[in-house]
C-alpha cells in the first residue's frame, strides 16, 4: 500500500475507461449498452478503489499523505500528488457521485452516448486531480481543464438555451482563471517553486498578499459562486442535463471552497484577515438575496440553483471565520451540499425525464401516484432546509458557531437563512408534491424505477447517516484543520503590521453599523 | 430502560414507515400503539423510581454527534425529575392518542402513514425532553416541528391543510432563528452547550446583589468585564446572560405559540383531531415551557428576561382568551384555549415559579387532550362537522362523550372549593399560577395577576359556551346528519376515560409533590431557584380574596355563558351587533394574520421578485456577461462591416497600411 501510487491510479483510472469507450464503435443499441456498461463499471471500480484512500488515511496526521512525486517540466514544476484531511473527502465524494451520474444518464441521454460518457470520465479524472494535485501548475491544469468537459456537456447535451448558458459559464470562469494564472506566475517569481507544501510554509510579503489574494479570489468566487458573480449558475443548471447539474452542484462548486482553504487562507493569511469582512458581507448578501430570489422562482432547477448559492454563502462565511468550528463546518457543509444538492437535482431529473418540463406550475399532487418519490424528495428538501438529523444541519450550525465568535452581526443575518430556506423549499415541495392530482398529463406517471432507486437511495442513507453520526468526517478533517487554523493565527500574530490592521478591520464593520 | 423508552417509538416509526404498506393498516396500528404502550408503562416506572424515589440526575450516553474543537455535543439522555415528568406526559398522552386514532382514523386509507408520523413525533419529543445539551434539544425541537408539519398537512389534498403546515413550520423557524443564536451565545459564554457544564458555570454569573430588590443594583455593579460582543453592544455578564435568555425565549415563543408568534397554532387545527390533541395541546406546544424550566439555572439569573417572559405570557393568556370567546369552530376554541393556558405557564416561569409551570403543563396535558379527543368524538359523530353553529342538542345522543367533555371543562376552568384540597386538576395548577402572580416580585406581576384573572373568567365563558352550543339547545344540524349521530366505539372512549381520571385527580394526587410539601424531595436538583425566591412559600399565604378571585372569575364566566346560550340564546347576537367593531376585531383574531401578510409576506415576495429581475437580470447580467457579450457583438459587427469581401478593398487597405508603415519608419529614422 505504501509504494502503490493509489492517488494517480484513482485519478487516471477513468481515463482508461474513456479510452476503452473510444475503441467501441458507436453503432446501434448494443454498442451503446456496452458504452454505458464500461462507463458504469469504470466509475464503480474507481469508487471502490478510492475507498482505500480513506481506509489508508491516517486521521491523526495533519500533513499530506500518500504523496507521489515525479519531475515533470523541469524548473520547479513537478507532477506531485497527495491528500490531507481537507482534500481527501472531496476525492471520495467525487468518485461516489460519478456512478450515480452515469446511472442517472442511462436512458435520458440518447444522442452521442459515446462522447457523453467520455466527457464524464474525463471530467472525473480532472476533478479528482484538482483535489490531489500538490503542484500549483498541475493544480491549475486540472482546475482549468475541468471547465472544458463541463462546457461541452452543457453546450451539447443541454436544454434549449444551452449555448447561452455555456458561454455565460465560460465567460465568468475565464475571467477568474486569467487573473489566477497571473497570480501563479507572480508566486513563482517570488517563491521560486510551484510545490504546494513548500508554498504553504512560504511567507509571502505583506504588500504582495492582497493582490495575490484578490487574483485567487476572482477565480474561486466565481466557482463558489459568490454574490454577485453567481448569475451563471442558475442558467448553467437549468440548461445542463441532470447528471451535469449534479456534478456542477456537488463537485465543481466545491472547488472554490477548496481553493480558499488550500491557497487563500494558508498562503495569504494576512490578506485573508484583511479581506474577511468583505467575504462576510458578500456571504450574507448571498444568503439573504438569493434566498429571496429563490422564493419567486418558477423553474424547479433555478430554485435549487439559487438555494445552492445561499448555501455556499454559509461555506465562505465559515471558512473566513478562520476557526476550527467555522472551517470544519464549512467542509462539512460542502460535503453535505454535495450529497443533498446532487440528490435534489437527481430528484428533478426523475420528473423531468417523465414530463420534459421544469416548470413548477406544470406539477402538483405527485404524492398521489409517486409516494416513494415524495418521501425521498421530502428528505432532501428537509436536508436542504437544514433540519437536524440530516447532514444539512451540521455544517450550517457549525459555520454559525464559527462566525458567531467572530462577528455577531454576520451570524444574525446568516441565521435569517434558516427562515427563508424553509419558506422557499417547503413552498416548492407543496407545489410539486402535495395537492390533488388534477393535471391530466401527470396521471400516468410511475413511481421510482429500480434504476432510479439505485441512484437515489444511497444518497438518502448517507444524508441521514451523516446527519446523525457526522463523527467520521470530523475525525478525518480535525487534524488538518487544526494545523491550518494554528498556522493562520500564528502568521497573523507574527506580523506586526497585521496586528495593527486587524483591529482596524474589526472596527470597520462595527463602525458601519 | 431509558433507551427503550426513547427508541421504541423510533422503532415503531421505522417498521411502519418502511414496511407499512406491505404490513397493512391493522398491523401498523398494533405495532406502533403496542410499542407506545410499552414506552408509556416504562415511563411511569421511571417516574416512580426517579421522581418519587431517591435518584440523582444522571446521563445515559448513546452516540457521538458533533465534535469540532471545543464544540462538542453528543447524543445522550439526561434523566432527572423534570425529564421523567415529561416522559410520563408525552408517552401517556401519545399512547392514548395512538389507541384513540385506531377508531378515529378508521376510514382513512393512509393509516400506516398516520401512525408512522405519530410515532416519529413521539420519538422527536422524547429526544427533546431527554436532551443532555442544547444541540440535541434543537434536534428534538426541529424533529417535532417536522412531524407537526407532516401531520398538519396529513390530508395533503386540502390546500388549507398544506398552507397551514407550511405556516406552522415557517413561523416556528422564526422562533428557531432566535433559538440558534441563543445556542451560539450560550456556547460563547459557557464554552459548552452541555447542560451539566452550563449549570455548573452558571453560578459565576450570579448577580452580585442577593435579594430581588437589590438585584438591579447588583446587575449594575457587575458592569465592567465584557464577555460578549453582541451586535455592537459590549455586554457584561448580566447583559450577556439576558441577551442569551431572550434569544432562547424567542425559540420558546415560536414553539409554544406565544404572541406574536402564535398565528400558526389555530391554523394547525387543519390536521386530524388526534394530532391536535397530542401535538398542539398536550406535548409539542409545551416544549417552550419545558425549555425554560430546563434552563432555569440561567433564566433565574436574569430578571430582565423573566420580566419579558411574564409580559409575553400574560398578554398571550389574555389575548387568546378574548379570541376564544367568539370562535365558532369547535377545535379553534380549544386551540385558543391552549394558547391561553400556555400563557399561564409562561407567567409562572416568569415569576420564577417553575414548578407551577410544569405542574400546569402536567395537568393541562390530561384535560386538554381530553377536550380535544372529546371534540374529535363529537366531530366523528356529526359527520365531520366542526362548526358549532351547526351542532347543538347532542347531549342525549352521545352522553358518554358529553360527560367526558364536561369533565374536561371543569378541569380546565378549575372547579374546586377554594382554600381546601377538593378540586379538579386545573383548580390546583391554574390557581397556583394566579396566586403566584399575586405574590411575585416581578415588575409586571400585578398586571399579570389581573390579566390572568380576567382570562380565567373568559376561559370559563368560552369553555361552557362550547359545551352549551354543542350539546344543549335544539339541534341545528340537518336531519340527515342528526340521523347518523352515534356514540364513538370503545377504542375511542377508553382513552377518554383514562384522561378523565387524570383530569379529575392529577391535581389532587400530585400537588404536594410538584408545588407542595414534598417539593425538595420530588424535584431534587432538576429546577433551580435562587435563595431569595420564596414564591413557593408565599403563594400559600395570599389573602382569601385572592384565593377566591379565580373561583369567582370561573363562576362569573359560567353564569354569563349559561345566560347567553341556555336562558336567552338571542343575547349573543344582540351583543355582537351592538359591539360590531369589537366583535369583528376578536373574530378576526386581532388581525394578526393580515398584519403579517402586509408587513412580511408580501414585501418579501416583492423584494425577491425585484432582486431577481432587476438585481440579477438587469444589473448583474446586464452589465456583466450579457453586456460584455453585447459589446463584443457590436464590435465584431463593426469589424464585419469593414470586411466587405472585395479584393480591391483589402488591397487598398493594405497599400495604405504599407504606406503608413514606410512613412513612420522613414520619419522615425530621421529623428
Amino acid at each position: 500500500m505504501t509504494d502503490w501510487p493509489i492517488l494517480s491510479t484513482v485519478t487516471f483510472l477513468p481515463l482508461v475507461g474513456a479510452f476503452l469507450i473510444l475503441l467501441i464503435r458507436d453503432d446501434g443499441e448494443i454498442a451503446r449498452r456496452n458504452i454505458r456498461n464500461v462507463a458504469l463499471l469504470t466509475t464503480v471500480f474507481t469508487f471502490i478503489l478510492s475507498l482505500f484512500i480513506w481506509i489508508g488515511f491516517d486521521n491523526s496526521e495533519p500533513g499530506f499523505q500518500m504523496v507521489e512525486e515525479v519531475a515533470w517540466l523541469g524548473g520547479g514544476i513537478a507532477y506531485k500528488m497527495g491528500v490531507d484531511g481537507i482534500s481527501m473527502l472531496f476525492v471520495i465524494l467525487t468518485t461516489f457521485l460519478m456512478p450515480l451520474c452515469i446511472l442517472a444518464s442511462w436512458v435520458s441521454v440518447e444522442k452521442r452516448v459515446k462522447e457523453y460518457m467520455i466527457a464524464f470520465l474525463l471530467l472525473e479524472t480532472l476533478m479528482i486531480g484538482v483535489f490531489c494535485a500538490l503542484d500549483l501548475v498541475l493544480f491549475y491544469v486540472f482546475f482549468e481543464a475541468g471547465l472544458i468537459p463541463m462546457f461541452i456537456i452543457i453546450g451539447v447535451w443541454g436544454g434549449k438555451r444551452r449555448v447561452y448558458a455555456s458561454f455565460k459559464f465560460f465567460l465568468y470562469t475565464l475571467l477568474g482563471s486569467v487573473l489566477m494564472l497571473l497570480a501563479i506566475m507572480a508566486m513563482y517569481w517570488q517563491a521560486g517553486t510551484m510545490d504546494i507544501p513548500t508554498l504553504l510554509t512560504h511567507a509571502f510579503p505583506a504588500g504582495m498578499q492582497p493582490w495575490l489574494w484578490l487574483a485567487f479570489f476572482a477565480s474561486f468566487a466565481v466557482k463558489m459562486p459568490m454574490w454577485p458573480v453567481h448569475t451563471w449558475l442558475p442558467d448553467a443548471h437549468v440548461e445542463a442535463p441532470t447528471a451535469g447539474s449534479v456534478i456542477l452542484a456537488a463537485i465543481l462548486l466545491k472547488m472554490g471552497g477548496y481553493g480558499f482553504l488550500r491557497f487563500s487562507l494558508p498562503m495569504f493569511p494576512l490578506a485573508s484577515a484583511d479581506f474577511a469582512p468583505l467575504v462576510f458581507a458578500l456571504s450574507v448578501v448571498a444568503i439573504i438575496y438569493t434566498s429571496l430570489v429563490a422564493l419567486m422562482q418558477e423553474d424547479i432547477k433555478k430554485l435549487i440553483a439559487y438555494s445552492s448559492v445561499a448555501h455556499m454563502g454559509y461555506v465562505t462565511m465559515g471558512i473566513f471565520a478562520m476557526n476550527q468550528a467555522g472551517i470544519q463546518g464549512a467542509l462539512f457543509q460542502m460535503l453535505s451540499h454535495g450529497l443533498v444538492s446532487g440528490a435534489l437535482f437527481l430528484c428533478v431529473g426523475v420528473i423531468y425525464d417523465r414530463m420534459h418540463t421544469r416548470e413548477i406550475a406544470a406539477y402538483g399532487g405527485l404524492v398521489n401516484n409517486m409516494p416513494k418519490y415524495a418521501v425521498v424528495f421530502l428528505i432532501f428538501t428537509m436536508a436542504n432546509v437544514g433540519l437536524p438529523g440530516t447532514s444539512g444541519f451540521v455544517g450550517e450550525f457549525l459555520t454559525l458557531v464559527g462566525i458567531f465568535q467572530v462577528n455577531t452581526w454576520v451570524a444574525l443575518f446568516a441565521a435569517t437563512g434558516v427562515i427563508l430556506s424553509a419558506a422557499y423549499a417547503l413552498w416548492l415541495y407543496r407545489k410539486v408534491v402535495f395537492g390533488v392530482l388534477s393535471k391530466e398529463s401527470l396521471k400516468g406517471l410511475l413511481d421510482l424505477s429500480p434504476r432510479e432507486k439505485t441512484v437515489i437511495y444511497p444518497l438518502v442513507v448517507l444524508t441521514i447517516f451523516f446527519g446523525v453520526y457526522p463523527a467520521p468526517v470530523f475525525d478525518a478533517t480535525a487534524a488538518s484543520v487544526q494545523a491550518l487554523v494554528n498556522q493562520v493565527s500564528a502568521s497573523i500574530e507574527a506580523a506586526p503590521q497585521a496586528a495593527a490592521a486587524e483591529p482596524a478591520a474589526a472596527a470597520a464593520p462595527a463602525a458601519a453599523h | 430502560m431509558y433507551q427503550a423508552i426513547v427508541f421504541l417509538p423510533l422503532l415503531g416509526f421505522l417498521i411502519v414507515g418502511l414496511f407499512g404498506t406491505s404490513l397493512g393498516a391493522k398491523a401498523s396500528e398494533y405495532i406502533t400503539s403496542g410499542l407506545l404502550v410499552v414506552s408509556a408503562v416504562l415511563s411511569w416506572v421511571a417516574f416512580f423510581t426517579v421522581a418519587m424515589g431517591d435518584v440523582e440526575t444522571f446521563t445515559v450516553p448513546v452516540l457521538r454527534f458533533i465534535d469540532s474543537g471545543t464544540m462538542q455535543a453528543d447524543w445522550a439522555l439526561r434523566i432527572d425529575t423534570l425529564t421523567v415528568v415529561m416522559l410520563v406526559v408525552v408517552n401517556t398522552v401519545s399512547a392514548l392518542v395512538h389507541i384513540y386514532s385506531i377508531g378515529y382514523m378508521h376510514h382513512d386509507p393512509h393509516r400506516p402513514r398516520f401512525f408512522a408520523y405519530l410515532s416519529l413525533f413521539t420519538f422527536a419529543m422524547l429526544m427533546l425532553v431527554t436532551s443532555d445539551n442544547l444541540v440535541q434539544m434543537f434536534f428534538g425541537w426541529e424533529g417535532v416541528g417536522l412531524a407537526s408539519y407532516l401531520l398538519i398537512g396529513f390530508w395533503y389534498k386540502k390546500p388549507s391543510a398544506n398552507a397551514a403546515a407550511i405556516k406552522a413550520f415557517v413561523v416556528n423557524r422564526v422562533g428557531d432563528f432566535g433559538f440558534i443564536l441563543g445556542i451560539l451565545g450560550v456556547y460563547v459564554l459557557f464554552g459548552s452547550v452541555d447542560f451539566g457544564t452550563i449549570f455548573a458555570n452558571a453560578a459565576t454569573y450570579l448577580p452580585a446583589g442577593g435579594h430581588g430588590a437589590e438585584a438591579a443594583a447588583g446587575e449594575a455593579a457587575a458592569h465592567g468585564e465584557t464577555v460578549l460582543n453582541f451586535l455592537g453592544y459590549h455586554l457584561d455578564k448580566a447583559g450577556a446572560l439576558t441577551a442569551v435568555c431572550l434569544l432562547l425565549f424567542m425559540g420558546a415563543m415560536g414553539k409554544s405559540a406565544q404572541v406574536p408568534l402564535h398565528t400558526w397554532l389555530p391554523d394547525a387545527m387543519e390536521g386530524p383531531t388526534p394530532v391536535s390533541a397530542l401535538i398542539h395541546a398536550a406535548t409539542m406546544v409545551t416544549a417552550g415551557v419545558f425549555m425554560l424550566a430546563r434552563l432555569s439555572p440561567i433564566f433565574e439569573l436574569s430578571h430582565t428576561a423573566l420580566l419579558v417572559v411574564t409580559i409575553i405570557g400574560a398578554i398571550t393568556a389574555f389575548f387568546a382568551a378574548t379570541v376564544g370567546l367568539v370562535q365558532n369552530d369547535i377545535k379553534r376554541v380549544i386551540a385558543y384555549s391552549t394558547c391561553s393556558q400556555l400563557g399561564y405557564m409562561f407567567v409562572a416561569l416568569g415569576m420564577g415559579f417553575y414548578s407551577a409551570a410544569i405542574f400546569h403543563l402536567f395537568t393541562h396535558a390530561f384535560f386538554k387532550a381530553l377536550l380535544f379527543l372529546g371534540s374529535g368524538s363529537v366531530i366523528h359523530a356529526v359527520s365531520d362537522e366542526q362548526d358549532m353553529r351547526r351542532m347543538g342538542g347532542l347531549r342525549r345522543l352521545i352522553p358518554k362523550t358529553y360527560w367526558m367533555m364536561v369533565i374536561g371543562t371543569i378541569a380546565l376552568t378549575g372547579v374546586g372549593i377554594p382554600a381546601t384540597v377538593i378540586g379538579t386538576a386545573g383548580f390546583f395548577s391554574k390557581d397556583a399560577i394566579i396566586e403566584g402572580a399575586f405574590v411575585g416580585h416581578n415588575a409586571f406581576a400585578g398586571a399579570a395577576f389581573v390579566l390572568l384573572v380576567v382570562a380565567a373568567a373568559f376561559t370559563s365563558f368560552y369553555s361552557w359556551r362550547l359545551i352549551f352550543m354543542t350539546f344543549h339547545g335544539t339541534p341545528r344540524a340537518t336531519a340527515d346528519v342528526m340521523h347518523h349521530v352515534h356514540e364513538s366505539p370503545p377504542v375511542m372512549l377508553v382513552p377518554l376515560y383514562l384522561l378523565a381520571v387524570g383530569a379529575l385527580f392529577a391535581g389532587f394526587v400530585f400537588h404536594d409533590y410538584f408545588i407542595g410539601e414534598h417539593y425538595e424531595a420530588f424535584w431534587k436538583t432538576a429546577l433551580f431557584t435562587l435563595p431569595d425566591n420564596h414564591i413557593l412559600h408565599d403563594f400559600h399565604d395570599v389573602p382569601m380574596l385572592v384565593k377566591l378571585a379565580p373561583f369567582l372569575a370561573m363562576l362569573g364566566g359560567f353564569l354569563v355563558a349559561y345566560h347567553f346560550y341556555i336562558r336567552s340564546p338571542e343575547t349573543p347576537r344582540q351583543v355582537a351587533q351592538r359591539h360590531r367593531l369589537l366583535y369583528q376585531f376578536l373574530l378576526n383574531k386581532w388581525y394578526f394574520d393580515e398584519l403579517y401578510d402586509f408587513l412580511f409576506v408580501r414585501p418579501a415576495k416583492r423584494l425577491g421578485y425585484f432582486l431577481w429581475k432587476r438585481g440579477d437580470g438587469w444589473l448583474i447580467d446586464g452589465f456583466g456577461p450579457d453586456g460584455v457579450s453585447a459589446r463584443v457583438m457590436d464590435l465584431t459587427n463593426r469589424v464585419v462591416k469593414l470586411q466587405t469581401g472585395y479584393l480591391y478593398h483589402y488591397a487598398f487597405a493594405m497599400l495604405i497600411g504599407v504606406a503608413a508603415l514606410v512613412t513612420w519608419m522613414m520619419l522615425g529614422s530621421s529623428f
